[in-house]
């Protein structure tokens, strides 16, 4: 074993790549547990090895864009005028943060990812629970239930907008004969309707992975414990549950901040209808300002880190121990 | 607490599978019913059937005289224990026992000195604040009782409750749930797969096999007076020795001799459509060796020579397996047995189970006298399993007359 090891190790450490690997063995070591044998020590140093092409490709393709967009941010830098290129700090932060149309596009994305995560909630824990239940036809159940999810979303957006769209869609005249997505209250409604349409199905996926993990046998429990169906839901589903309730909800709403096609199918943002993406798209884009664009985006990125941290929080006092019960 | 009355109770499933026929049985007041059988014996069906768990394709369910068939679990008044103790992680102990309290909307000075109280039987109080994952097999155990006692239902019924505990564990539980049962007279059903539990713990035992009850009474009625093989082999541990016999000149010539058999079983096999081959069985216990028996005892019984196998010596008796020439007993129940147990019936061969008195000098490998007791034999036909010697429900041997 130390023979394999080694070689490979002492490969690395001559291509320069040798020394992160053996850090983490060493810290371990140190951490007060007794200290790892050369066998242990050459087996996670390979380890490592193993790891470092993904977590190379990963530098690259995430880390990099990242810190350039970051550096990007801190510079004005517009493509119209190339030669005012110059670094000024966090101004390119005061100037987002000041601007009304920021707020009306944050206000906009806050609204649809509140409003379509917990819309999707409910209808996707009904589709699981369907899903779960259902004892006859229970592949075509799922098929038919999964569908929407397997349809590109701009094709999808295509079609809500041809249904909506006056004089040819068989929607538009739902509503008396206005044009629904002309207006903002209703074309808002509809890029919700749309996305909740398209990711209840992903929502019902991973809610049907946790009502897996409820054991049949507490649901006998608690109905002759005297529970209703309800209550069986509430007081025990539900709590069981809750690690892939918040999973599922972690996704759709990091999904859900980030929402651009549909709007930029349907009503390419206007009427105020823009969502943060859709800002920072038209501004990085079709604006060319690097500057502004990119603080546009590192804004969505530490708003998105704040929910994840927010949810992995939870994760943290979710259903205490509850991983030692599952193990069983 | 309340009497539960099967009554031609059935268990038909959507795809024509029949998991329980025609189930009849009348568990009194305050009695500790146990159903036994191997797996897939339709014993849990039959339980999860009396909890409302399952629904009744045919016949009638009472409790406490009341049809309950149409009722939903939570309107029959019952508490259930099950194997994987069902706890609710999310929940402490005292929450957990108290669940079913606070579904039933008592206050809560009510529901905390139940809690209390139960606890206290049961030795949880210094846990009452942990969570499931937290505990033990055997507390778990003990807060899933916890649970069911606490609302002091109509009738207790439990799934296999000790077979997630290890062996030690189990037999003092076993105890536990004895005196537990004793101390609240509760009606109480009991599934197990393990015959020593249900010799040990139930005033009455109901043994199963292929959805259909086989025999009900109590442990020492099956022991001393099983109806069938089925329930000759099943109840008992080392189970009984089962021999090929076959029926010439008024005697059934056996691997361990030629044996008299009296007149009134002699009369049955007279009849025209009567077995030509017979089994023959013997408990490990009455056999002795030959050394050991007076005379009196010996005019009882026969004797026969056999190679030693194996002797284990377990203090205060021995043992011993015996080698045995001959034909091996072959009846469906037999192999149902056999396959339950997961081994071969009685290895190659014919082998013998004993049980002889420590005093006996035996040792492997020699050759040895045994004597078996007569009066303490069984014998059945083998097509139908139906145990021959039984007359008016009890087994006399095969001598009687």
């Amino acid at each position: 074993m130390s023979v394999d090891a080694s070689a490979p190790g002492a490969r690395a450490a001559a291509d320069g790549t040798g020394r992160r690997p053996e850090v983490p063995a060493q810290r371990a070591g140190r951490r007060g547990r007794a200290p790892l044998s050369e066998n242990k020590k050459a087996e996670r140093r390979l380890g490592w090895l193993l790891c470092a092409p993904a977590a190379l490709v990963m530098v690259l393709v995430t880390a990099y864009p990242i810190g350039y967009s970051v550096w990007l941010s801190l510079q004005r830098f517009d493509l119209r005028f190339p030669d005012q290129r110059e670094f000024v700090g966090l101004e390119n932060y005061v100037t987002v943060l000041t601007n009304e149309f920021w707020w009306t596009a944050f206000g906009v994305t806050a609204l649809i990812t509140v409003v379509t995560v917990a819309v999707e909630l409910v209808l996707g824990m009904g589709l699981a629970l369907i899903m779960h239940r259902t004892l006859v036809g229970r592949g075509i159940v799922r098929t038919a239930a999964l569908i929407p999810y397997g349809i590109v979303t701009v094709v999808a957006a295509f079609s809500w907008r041809y249904a909506w769209t006056p004089g040819t869609g068989y929607l538009a005249n739902l509503f008396g004969d206005g044009a629904p997505l002309t207006e903002r209250a209703s074309s808002l409604a509809i890029v919700m309707l749309a996305e909740i349409w398209k990711t209840t199905p992903f929502m019902a996926l991973l809610l049907m992975a946790g009502l897996a993990l409820v054991p049949e046998d507490l649901l006998k429990a608690a109905s002759t414990d005297g529970a209703t169906g309800w209550q069986r839901f509430t007081k025990v589903m539900l709590p069981v549950m809750k690690p892939a309730i918040l999973v599922a909800l972690l996704f759709r709403t990091l999904d859900a901040f980030r929402v651009f096609d549909n709007i930029f199918v349907l009503t390419a943002g206007g009427n105020e209808t823009s969502s943060v993406s859709m800002l920072a798209y038209n501004n990085l884009i079709r604006g060319l300002n690097l500057g502004i664009g990119s603080t546009m985006s590192v804004l969505i990125f530490l708003t998105v880190a704040v929910i994840a941290f927010v949810f992995v929080k939870l994760f943290g006092t979710a259903a205490p121990g509850s991983d030692d019960s599952e193990r069983r | 607490m309340a009497d539960i009355v099967l009554d031609k109770v059935g268990k038909r499933f959507p795809d024509g599978t029949v998991a329980v026929r025609d189930v009849d049985l009348e568990i009194a007041d305050g009695e500790f019913v146990i159903l036994v059988g191997p797996s897939g014996c339709g014993k849990s069906t039959t339980l999860n059937m009396i909890a409302g768990l399952e629904d009744i394709s045919s016949g009638e369910l009472r409790i406490g005289g009341q049809r309950v068939n149409d009722k939903a679990p939570r309107d029959r008044d019952i508490a259930m224990v099950f194997q994987s103790y069902a706890l609710y992680p999310n929940m402490t102990v005292r929450e957990n026992m108290a669940f079913p309290l606070r579904l039933a909307k008592l206050d809560k000075e009510t529901i905390n000195s139940k809690v209390e109280e139960a606890a206290k039987v049961l030795e949880l109080t210094p846990l009452l604040d942990r969570r499931p994952a937290n505990l033990s097999g055997g507390q778990r155990q003990r807060v899933a009782m916890g649970r069911a006692i606490v609302r002091q239902p109509k009738a207790f019924l439990m799934d296999e409750p000790l077979s997630n505990l290890d062996a030690k564990l189990r037999v003092q539980m076993r105890t536990v749930v004895s005196r537990l049962q004793k101390q609240l007279g509760t009606t109480t059903v009991y599934v197990t797969h393990d015959q020593t539990e249900a010799m040990t713990l139930g005033d009455r035992v109901v043994i199963m096999r292929g959805g259909a009850v086989q025999q009900v009474g109590p442990p020492q009625e099956l022991y001393d007076h099983p109806r069938n093989l089925f329930v000759a082999g099943f109840i008992g541990s080392p189970s009984m020795n089962f021999l090929h016999a076959a029926v010439q000149d008024g005697k059934l010539r056996t691997a361990v001799g030629d044996v008299p058999i009296g007149d009134r079983i002699r009369r049955g096999l007279e009849a025209g459509d009567a077995p030509r081959e017979l089994i023959l069985g013997i408990r490990p216990e009455h056999f002795e060796d030959a050394e050991l028996v007076d005379d009196d005892t010996r005019r009882r019984g026969l004797e026969f020579e056999a190679p030693v196998d194996i002797v284990e010596s377990m203090g205060s008796d021995k043992y011993v397996y015996f080698t045995v020439e001959g034909e091996r007993a072959s009846a469906a129940e037999l192999e149902e047995l056999a396959a339950d147990a997961g081994a071969d019936f009685s290895g190659g061969g014919a082998g013998l189970v004993t049980r002889l008195s420590a005093e006996s000098a035996v040792r492997e490998g020699e050759s040895r006298r045994v004597w078996f007791n007569l009066e303490k034999i069984h014998l059945f036909d083998p097509s139908t399993g139906r145990n021959l010697t039984l007359h008016e429900g009890r087994s006399s041997g095969a001598l009687a007359d």
